[in-house]
C-alpha cells in the first residue's frame, strides 16, 4: 500500500480534532473500544490548542499501542512494555513536549509493570492511557494481568486462576498524582478527563475499559456487559486519597468512572531538577567550558 | 635525573582505610609529578574480607601495575601472612607488631614492624587511622617530604572530623616518620620532584568526563559493579554541567530513558556491566531500528550470571556483538587506556550521531576502576562535537519530509520532536520511508529490502571512519602479539621486555571492534611474525571474532581467566613457553591471590 510523505497541514485558527488525524488509519477490528479511545484524544490534543509538532505521542507494542501512527503529532512506537521509559527519558529531554503514552493492559500492567510503578512514584509528567481490554489482543486472545478469575482463553481453557490486577488503586498507591478510570463508550467524559490530565502537571493516569470485540466469548456483546457494570463517580472528593482508594477497589457491577483523585500539591519530577531551569536541555549548547573543566581537573590533583 | 619503577602495595580489610593510604600514596606521587598507576584487588563486601592495593610508581609513563611489589604495607595480621612471599627480594614490609602473635621470617627483605600503641596516643584506636601512621613510614622509605602528607591529612579530614582530629593524626604521622628514620633504612630509589604535578583519576571518572566533554545531557543508570564509578562521577557533577542524571528501576529502563532522551535531541549515555547490558539488548536493537544515536557502556566483569563482581574479564565481546536480535547498524569500540576512554566518548558520540545507531563501549574492570596520572593539559575539554544531519528548525527540508528517507549513504535527516513541519513516528516495527508500519497489514517485502538495505549501507560509511589496529615494534619480529582493548599498556610492556631479553617482538592493538574492514585489517596482520592472541577470557572470544572477519588464524594465545588482570611477565612467559613448545595455549599462572 503506498502511501504519501507526511506533511503538516499549518493548523488554520482554533486546532479541530480532525488536525490531529493520522495519515494512517487504524488497522483495528470494526467495533474496537479503541476507536473511541483514538477519537477522544484527538479532541483533547486539539482543545489544548498546541500545534501538532508540540505533542509526542508514545506507545509500546499491542493492538493499542498502534496508536501513535493514528495520531498528527510527534510519535514513538517503542518496544513492548518500555513506553513509559522511554517517554520519561523524552520529557526529560524536552520538558516542554506534551508527552502522552497510550497502550494496553498487557503492555503497562504485565512486561511494564516494573516502569508503571515506578513513573507513578517519580511523578513524571505525563498522561498515561491504558485501553484496558483485559485480554492479549494482538497474539490473539491470551488471559492478561485484569483477565477476571475463571475465564476462559487460550492460555486459560480451563478457566482463569488468578486474581486480576486493579490498576486505578494501584496507581492510587503508586503515587500517581492524576488517577482516573474511564469507558471507551463514554466519549465525552473520556475526552475530558485526558485533557484534565495533559493540563495536570504529574503523573496522569487513565485506566480506559476498552472492549475487546473480537477476543472476548460476549463479542459485540461486551459493550452491553459493560453498561450494566459501570456507574459514574458522584460526591466524591478527589483529593481525598483514602476515600479515592474506597471507590477504586469496587470492581464488578460496582465499577466507578470518573476521576478518583487529583493531587496538586506534590511536584512534578522535572519541577524539582534545577538543570531544567536554563529550559530543555535539548536545547542547551553541548559540552562545559574550559573553566569547568579546569575546576574537575583541580580536584584530582 | 634518575630512572625509577617502584610498587608500593597495601593490604587489608576493607574498612581499614587501605583506599584512602591508596589515595594519599598515589596523590602524593601525582604531586611530586611522578606517574603512577593502581590496581585494586577486592572482594564484594563492605567490611570484612580482604583488599589489595597495588600502587606502581615511575619516572617514566606506565599502564598497567607491574610485575613486582617493593613495598607492602600490611594493616592486619592476615595480610601480613598473605603478603609476606609477595614481597620482591631487596623490598620491605610494613606492619603492626601490636597485631602480630608470630613475626615474619625473611631475611632477604627488610622487616618493618611499627607499634601502633607506642606511634600514637590512641587506645580505642578511635581517632588515628593505623593507615596514616604506615603510610608515613613507607614516605620516609622513599625520601618524600611529610608535609605533603600532612597537607592531605588536612585536606581529608578537617571538613568531615574537626581540629581535634586532624592534630592527632598530624602527630601520628610526624611520629611514625622519625620512628622510621631511627629504626629503618630508606630505599636506595629515593622520589625526586618532577615537574609539573600530575592529576589522578580512575577509567570510570574519565569515562564520565569524556562523556561531559561531548555534550552527554541525559545519563541513566542502576547499579551495577565495576561500572557505578560513573553514576557517582556523574550525579555529584550533574548540576554544574546542565546534566540530567537518573537512577533507574532497572536497566531496562535505563536504556529506553536513554532512548527516548536522544531521540528528543539530547547526546545520551548509560553504562552497566554484563549482567545488566544483557537486560539492555532489546532496546539497544530498537535504537538500531528507530535509528536513534546513544552510547552504551559495558564494563565487563567476571562472567557468566552474576560471576565475579569485583574482578576483571573480557568475557563479554560476544554478547556485545551479538546484542539484540537482527541485523541493524552498531558501532563497538574498546578503549585501549584509563586516558583513551576520555577520547573515544566524543569520538563514539560524533559517529553514532552521523549515523544515527547505538554505538557500544566495551571496557572492563581493570580499565574502569585502575587509576592512573595524566598531564592536566592532556585534557581535551573542547572536542570536535559534530551532530550529522539534525534538523531542529522548521524549514530545513522544503516541506515534504520523510524521517526514513532512502539515500545512497543510509543516512536520513533526523528531525527532533517539537520541530515544526517535521513530524513523524519513529517505529520498532520495520517501517516504510514515511515511518509507517510494514510489520503487519502492510507487510510488503520490496519496502522491507530496501529499507534494510538503506540502513545497512551505514555501516560502509562507519568502515571510512574506523582507524586500522595500531602496530607498534620492530617490523621484523619474532613474535607479534595481538589484542584488544584496556592490555594495550600491559601488552606493550610485555613486548618491550622480550625485545630487551632479546626475543624481537611486536604489537597489534584493536580498539575499534566493529564493523571490522577486512583488507585493512588483513594488511596490518600481514605484517605479523609468530602470532599469539593476548586476552582475558576462557574461550579465545577475541581470536574467533578475527577469524570470522578476516580468516586470520593465530599460531599460539595467552589466556587469563581468573579474575586478575595480566601482568607483564605472565605475558613474557607465555611468549617464550609457546615458543619452545608444541602446545598453543597458555593460562598464566596468578602469583598474588587476595
Amino acid at each position: 500500500m503506498a502511501r504519501r510523505a507526511r506533511r503538516e497541514r499549518p493548523i488554520q485558527g482554533a486546532p479541530t480534532a480532525r488536525d490531529f488525524k493520522g495519515d494512517v488509519n487504524p488497522d483495528w477490528c470494526p467495533g474496537c473500544g479503541d476507536f473511541s479511545v483514538l477519537s477522544a484524544l484527538q479532541n483533547a490534543y486539539a482543545k489544548l490548542g498546541k500545534g501538532n509538532h508540540d505533542h509526542l505521542t508514545v506507545s509500546g507494542i499491542g493492538c493499542s499501542s498502534n496508536l501513535p501512527g493514528y495520531v498528527k503529532t510527534y510519535g514513538m512506537h517503542t518496544l513492548h512494555g518500555r513506553a513509559l521509559a522511554v517517554a520519561t527519558g523524552a520529557k526529560f529531554a524536552n520538558h516542554e513536549l506534551n508527552v502522552v503514552v497510550t497502550g494496553g493492559d498487557g503492555d503497562g500492567y504485565g512486561i511494564g509493570g516494573n516502569h508503571f510503578i515506578h513513573t507513578m512514584r517519580k511523578n513524571i509528567d505525563l498522561l498515561y492511557i491504558v485501553m484496558n481490554n483485559e485480554t492479549y489482543g494482538l497474539t490473539v486472545g491470551q488471559a492478561s494481568p485484569t483477565t477476571v478469575v475463571g475465564e476462559q482463553t487460550k492460555s486459560t481453557p480451563f478457566g482463569n486462576l488468578e486474581s486480576p490486577l486493579n490498576p486505578v488503586a494501584m496507581a492510587i498507591v503508586a503515587g500517581a498524582t492524576y488517577v482516573a478510570r474511564a469507558f471507551s463508550s463514554e466519549r465525552a467524559q473520556l475526552s475530558e478527563l485526558m485533557y484534565n490530565g495533559m493540563r495536570h502537571k504529574g503523573f496522569a493516569f487513565i485506566d480506559v475499559i476498552s472492549p475487546c470485540v473480537t477476543w472476548k466469548k460476549e463479542k459485540m456483546k461486551i459493550f452491553d456487559y459493560w453498561k450494566e457494570r459501570v456507574h459514574l463517580l458522584e460526591d466524591h472528593d478527589t483529593s481525598d486519597r483514602a476515600s479515592a482508594l474506597e471507590q477504586a477497589v469496587k470492581t464488578g457491577h460496582e465499577t466507578q468512572l470518573g476521576l478518583f483523585y487529583h493531587d496538586t500539591s506534590r511536584a512534578a519530577l522535572d519541577e524539582l531538577e534545577p538543570v531544567l531551569e536554563k529550559g530543555p536541555i535539548a536545547h542547551q549548547p553541548l559540552g562545559i567550558t574550559q573553566e569547568q573543566g579546569d575546576a574537575i581537573i583541580q580536584r584530582m590533583m | 635525573m634518575a630512572k625509577y619503577d617502584f610498587v608500593i602495595a597495601v593490604g587489608g580489610a576493607p574498612g581499614q582505610g587501605i583506599e584512602t593510604a591508596g589515595k594519599s600514596i598515589s596523590q602524593i606521587c601525582a604531586r611530586y609529578g611522578l606517574n603512577v598507576f593502581t590496581y585494586t584487588a577486592y572482594q564484594s563486601l563492605i567490611r570484612g574480607g580482604h583488599s589489595f592495593l597495588t600502587i606502581r610508581i615511575s619516572s617514566e609513563p606506565i599502564a598497567n601495575h607491574g610485575d613486582k611489589l617493593d613495598l607492602i604495607i600490611a594493616l592486619d595480621a592476615n595480610s601480613v601472612e598473605k603478603h609476606l612471599p609477595h614481597v620482591s627480594p631487596g623490598g620491605a614490609l610494613i606492619y603492626n607488631s601490636d597485631d602480630v602473635r608470630k613475626q615474619p621470617e625473611r631475611d632477604d627483605i627488610q622487616l618493618c614492624p611499627i607499634s601502633y600503641k607506642e606511634l600514637t596516643n590512641d587506645p580505642d584506636r578511635k581517632k588515628i587511622m593505623l593507615n596514616v601512621c604506615a603510610s608515613s613510614v613507607a614516605l620516609q622509605l622513599v625520601g618524600i617530604d611529610l608535609a605533603v602528607l600532612e597537607d592531605i591529612i588536612v585536606l581529608s579530614l578537617s571538613k568531615r572530623k574537626g581540629q581535634a582530629i586532624v592534630d592527632a593524626n598530624i602527630a601520628a604521622a610526624r611520629a611514625s616518620y622519625d620512628y622510621a628514620a631511627e629504626h629503618f633504612t630508606p630505599f636506595d630509589v629515593q622520589f625526586e620532584k618532577q615537574d609539573p604535578p600530575l592529576a589522578f583519576g580512575s577509567g570510570n571518572m574519565l569515562m564520565a568526563m569524556g562523556g561531559a566533554s561531548a555534550g552527554v545531557k541525559f545519563y541513566a543508570a542502576y547499579p551495577m559493579s565495576p561500572s557505578t564509578g560513573i553514576l557517582h562521577w556523574m550525579a555529584p557533577n550533574a548540576r554544574d554541567l546542565g546534566i540530567i542524571v537518573r537512577q533507574c528501576e532497572d536497566e531496562i529502563s535505563v536504556i529506553n530513558m536513554v532512548i527516548g532522551a536522544a531521540h528528543a535531541g539530547c547526546r545520551a549515555m548509560c553504562a552497566t556491566s554484563g549482567g545488566g547490558f544483557a537486560l539492555m539488548t532489546e532496546a539497544i536493537g530498537s535504537a538500531g531500528m528507530m535509528e536513534i544515536p546513544i552510547v552504551v557502556v559495558n564494563v565487563q566483569r567476571g562472567g557468566p550470571s552474576t560471576g565475579l563482581p569485583t574482578k576483571t574479564e573480557q568475557g563479554d565481546l560476544w554478547q556485545v556483538l551479538g546484542a539484540s536480535q537482527g541485523d541493524f547498524p552498531k558501532i563497538i569500540v574498546s578503549p585501549t587506556s584509563i586516558m583513551d576512554g576520555f577520547n573515544t566518548i566524543p569520538e563514539l558520540f560524533n559517529l553514532v550521531d552521523k549515523f544515527q545507531c547505538p554505538g557500544m563501549v566495551i571496557t572492563d574492570l581493570s580499565l574502569a576502576e585502575g587509576h592512573t596520572t595524566f598531564a592536566p593539559d592532556s585534557i581535551n575539554w573542547q572536542p570536535k562535537i559534530e551532530r550529522g544531519e539534525l534538523i531542529t528548525e522548521q524549514g530545513q527540508t522544503d516541506g515534504e519530509y520523510q524521517r526514513y528517507h532512502i539515500t545512497d549513504s543510509g543516512i536520513s535527516p533526523r528531525a527532533i520532536p517539537g520541530t515544526p513541519g517535521h513530524m513523524h513516528v519513529v517505529a520498532t516495527d520495520d517501517h516504510d520511508e514515511d515511518g509507517s508500519l510494514i510489520s503487519d497489514e502492510f507487510t510488503n517485502p520490496h519496502i522491507r529490502r530496501d529499507i534494510m538495505e538503506k540502513r545497512q549501507r551505514k555501516m560502509e560509511g562507519i568502515l571510512e571512519f574506523l582507524p586500522p589496529p595500531t602496530f607498534e615494534g620492530p617490523d621484523d619480529a619474532e613474535v607479534t602479539l595481538i589484542g584488544w582493548g584496556s592490555t594495550h599498556g600491559v601488552m606493550s610492556e610485555a613486548a618491550q621486555q622480550l625485545t630487551e631479553a632479546g626475543i624481537a617482538t611486536n604489537h597489534i592493538h584493536f580498539k575499534w571492534l566493529y564493523p571490522m574492514d577486512e583488507d585493512a585489517i588483513n594488511e596490518v596482520l600481514a605484517k605479523s611474525a609468530y602470532s599469539l592472541i593476548v586476552e582475558c577470557n576462557y574461550t579465545g572470544q577475541f581470536a574467533r571474532f578475527l577469524r570470522g572477519e578476516t580468516g586470520f588464524k593465530a599460531d599460539g594465545h595467552i589466556r587469563k581467566y581468573d579474575g586478575e588482570p595480566f601482568m607483564p611477565h605472565h605475558i613474557v612467559d607465555g611468549a617464550r613457553e609457546l615458543l619452545n613448545s608444541k602446545t598453543d595455549l597458555y593460562v598464566p599462572y596468578q602469583e598474588i591471590v587476595v
